[in-house]
């Protein structure tokens, strides 16, 4: 009896407090411009949500810690999704309330839920690398913003490089490829480009899809000992990765036939294999393990200096993080864009930011300005394009750290264009949606 | 004082046979309708709406059917979350398949074949019982995620396997803002609640009781286990599949087998058991129990972290979250086993005495 009474105090006692606190909170920021944060701290992703969710969050501080975005400070709070959708769903709600201009849902599968509802609420969504690889398409994805690369050029830079090591697209022919993928929407975005790659080149594709989380791929690998297909694509993340190369090394696979999608190409998918995934390859859309660039230092300096960093100091500069701070720089470029048409000093609304980036113009004379001299090329939306570069490197795990081992290469537009673009005719035919027309642009 | 029935005399069998036979119920019921329906639109903001209120509502939905099952028949499903993808699933191919197709109809079908899913993997329920059926549904759950997941023609061949759907409206009315979202739900939540109070006291609702309590000594006095067994199944995952249409349609808008995975279903089966078996209103309980609390955890955890001026780092409140909502869970059962239902009637039993006690 006693018991209950004191359970029953209690949820009085929190639910008065909370009515309490809760509108304090809310009224705790004006006059600044707040920026979302939708992580996964926890859960079968954390050990890559967490290196990127640090970096994105201490970009944000460099940039208060720089006098913010002309002279505007940046206010921002996190939210858990773990990386399932209906948490993710309710993370936007939340924030949204919060004033929230610009979300980036890191998730393929939020992505898709929340394409639906940024439109009504005016909000754009950027999903650098990540997302539905048809929101490029800016005349019909008009608040999508998939900047610098998506999966499909992801998979077409992949394709490019390794016929780069048969010594030609020609010596692609008759080869087999195997894409063990995670299975769900983010696995399967790489399919349609590969496809398309094989049947261009006479290549062999097999399909291995791997269920999550990703920690039984035993059949996976016994198929793939049977088969041996020459290259495999691995387009996992999480816990799937170091399982994969893990079971590779146990197969006898060699690594350096492996090639990882940038979720699987980072510090903590390789560093318990250690020199076991030594070779192992993986693409980098215009991020990698950067400790020397500009802006990482600045970080060092301004935020972890000073006691401010989020997390551990030896991360810093990490390709996740790096991916991290990247993201989270196009989301502050694009309110400083915005800013410069509708009013410097200003805090931007949601149809503003949209402006901003979807007319986003970093050249590499501003990327340098912001300490991404070296690591990035220049990227420039329109209202077409809403990605804006195309461009991926290849890096190798050396044993002990990444190294970039490839050049610069460009995703073959001539391919992707047509597929984008049946791909949102197809979207926007679903949706009984037209196109935007070209006044639509200017505005 | 306020709760007694003394002085409501029933002068027919009709009236004894009422589904609230004593007025303040009856009043009481339709006040929160009401409330519901007019009061709350103007009292709540879009986040309450969005986040809370209607997937509250949608998963109320779904565990009444869970109920039904679980607590009315016995028959353990770790199924649920698959009849809720066969609903969502089922519905958006009929909603795009067929042209000028009505969104209530698609709902409808979405529920419809989420029945015949259910009955089908309701028949090892005639053999096989407790935990055992338990694991068979099991089956539905994985065959259910390996078919959206494989079978290209459910997903309407789209290339990441996520469907999604939008404009939605009802002869004419156009369901977008929160608050035409919520009353859509709210309309289909008491219409299947009322559906389900009258089936459970029915004649069939009877039959289920007397399968759980002791199904031999049922089909001693007549009852045939295989009818009343596979009815339950059907009520329950037409209730089930229409709300994973729902959830799919009006809630997330756009989906993936993800949605509805086996998490799903574990979550369904505690709404039922920590609401309380066997009770139409647990269904309603069990679902706050389970929507709400991790949210206001969520939220509560940094806002009480900063009135003592300690800055919680978001894992550490996802990690406290999850500590304390399944330190909830264990102390509730051990301190109310038929959940939280039964202390309302217990809380019912005390307003009639209160406040004279002797």
């Amino acid at each position: 009896m006693k018991l209950r009474q004191l359970a029953l105090a209690t949820v009085v006692a929190a639910a008065g407090l909370s009515s309490a606190l809760v509108p304090s909170v809310a009224t705790a920021q004006a006059k600044e411009q707040f920026f979302p944060v939708l992580v996964y701290r926890t859960g079968a992703y954390a050990p890559n949500g967490v290196p990127f969710a640090n970096g994105y969050v201490d970009y944000l501080k460099l940039v208060n810690a720089r006098g913010g975005i002309n002279g505007v400070k940046l206010s921002f709070e996190e939210c858990e999704t773990g990386y399932a959708t209906d948490r993710g769903v309710e993370c936007y709600e939340r924030l949204k309330g919060k004033g929230a201009t610009v979300f980036q849902p890191l998730s393929t599968g939020i992505t898709f839920a929340l394409t639906e509802k940024a439109p009504n609420d005016k909000i754009p969504l950027i999903t650098a690398g990540y997302g539905r690889s048809e929101s490029q398409d800016g005349g019909v994805f008009k608040w999508n913003f998939p900047i610098a690369g998506t999966y499909w050029v992801a998979g077409d830079i992949i394709v490019q490089d390794i016929a780069k090591k048969l010594g030609g697209a020609d010596k692609l022919k008759g080869k087999h490829i195997a894409l063990v993928y995670h299975d769900s929407p983010f696995g399967k975005e790489a399919i349609p480009i590969l496809q398309e790659r094989a049947s261009m080149h006479g290549f062999k594709l097999s399909l291995l899809p791997v269920t999550h989380p990703g920690v039984e791929q035993k059949s996976t690998w016994l198929q793939i000992r049977r088969d041996r297909p020459d290259y495999v694509v691995n387009w996992g993340w999480g816990v799937m990765n170091s399982t994969l190369i893990k079971e590779a090394q146990a197969t006898g696979y060699p690594r350096d036939k492996i090639y990882g999608v940038w979720w699987a190409g980072a510090e903590p998918d390789v560093k318990d294999v250690g020199e076991g995934a030594k070779g192992y390859n993986a693409i980098t859309m215009q991020h990698g393990a950067e400790p020397n660039a500009a802006f990482v230092k600045e970080i060092l300096e301004k935020v972890h200096g000073k006691g401010q960093g989020t997390g551990p100091k030896d991360e810093v500069g990490q390709v996740l993080y790096v991916r991290g701070a990247m993201s989270a720089m196009f989301a502050v470029e694009g309110v400083r864009r915005a800013q410069e048409r509708f009013g410097k000093g200003k805090v931007m609304t949601g149809e503003q930011v949209r402006w901003g980036l979807e007319n986003l113009d970093l050249t590499q004379a501003k990327l340098d300005a912001l300490g991404f001299k070296g690591v990035m090329r220049p990227v420039s939306t329109s209202c077409q394009d809403h990605m804006g570069a195309n461009w991926g490197r290849i890096h190798t795990w050396n044993g002990s750290k990444w190294e970039f081992s490839s050049d610069w290469y460009q995703a073959d537009e001539m391919i992707i264009k047509p597929m984008v673009k049946a791909a949102a005719d197809k979207y926007a035919a679903e949706k009984k949606l037209t196109r935007r027309t070209p006044a639509d642009c200017q505005s | 004082m306020f709760y007694r029935e003394n002085g409501q005399f029933k002068t027919s069998y009709r009236a004894d046979q009422q589904i609230f036979a004593i007025a303040q119920d009856r009043w009481a019921i339709l006040a929160i309708i009401a409330f519901a329906a007019i009061g709350v639109p103007f009292l709540v903001d879009e986040y309450l709406f969005r986040a809370i209120l209607i997937p509250f509502l949608i998963l109320s939905l779904a565990a009444l059917g869970v109920n039904i099952l679980v607590g009315y028949c016995g028959q353990i499903s770790l199924g649920s979350g698959a009849f809720m993808a066969v609903g969502a699933y089922m519905a958006y191919n009929t909603y795009i398949r067929i042209d000028g197709m009505p969104l209530i109809v698609a709902l409808l079908a979405g529920g419809f074949f989420a029945t015949l899913v259910g009955m089908f993997f309701g028949i090892p329920s005639l053999r096989v019982k407790g935990l055992y059926l338990a694991v068979a549904t099991l089956a539905a759950q994985f065959f259910c995620d390996w078919a959206f997941l494989r079978v290209g023609w459910f997903t309407n061949n789209n290339a990441s396997g996520s469907v999604s759907v939008s404009n939605l409206s009802v002869l004419g009315w156009t369901i977008d803002t929160p608050v035409e979202k919520y009353l859509f739900c709210l309309g289909f939540l008491v219409v299947f609640g009322l559906l389900a109070k009258n089936l459970v006291r029915s004649a069939i609702g009877r039959e289920w009781m007397a399968i759980r309590d002791m199904d031999v000594a049922a089909a001693v006095i007549g009852i045939r286990p295989m009818y009343a067994k596979l009815s339950a199944f059907a009520v329950s995952s037409f209730i089930v599949g229409v709300a994973g249409a729902l959830w799919g349609f009006v809630h997330l808008g756009s989906w993936e087998p993800a949605a509805f995975s086996i998490d799903r279903s574990f979550q369904l089966l505690f709404m039922v058991i920590i609401g309380g078996m066997g009770s139409i209103m647990g269904s309603f309980f069990g679902a706050a129990f389970i929507v709400v609390l991790p949210i206001f955890l969520n939220q509560f955890l940094p806002a009480v972290g900063a009135l003592f001026g300690a800055e919680i780092s978001t894992a550490t409140v996802s990690h406290t979250e999850y500590m304390i909502f399944g330190a909830l869970i264990v102390w509730f059962l051990i301190v109310e086993p038929h959940g939280l239902a039964k202390l309302w009637s217990i809380g019912k039993q005390k307003l009639r005495l209160w406040p004279f006690p002797h």
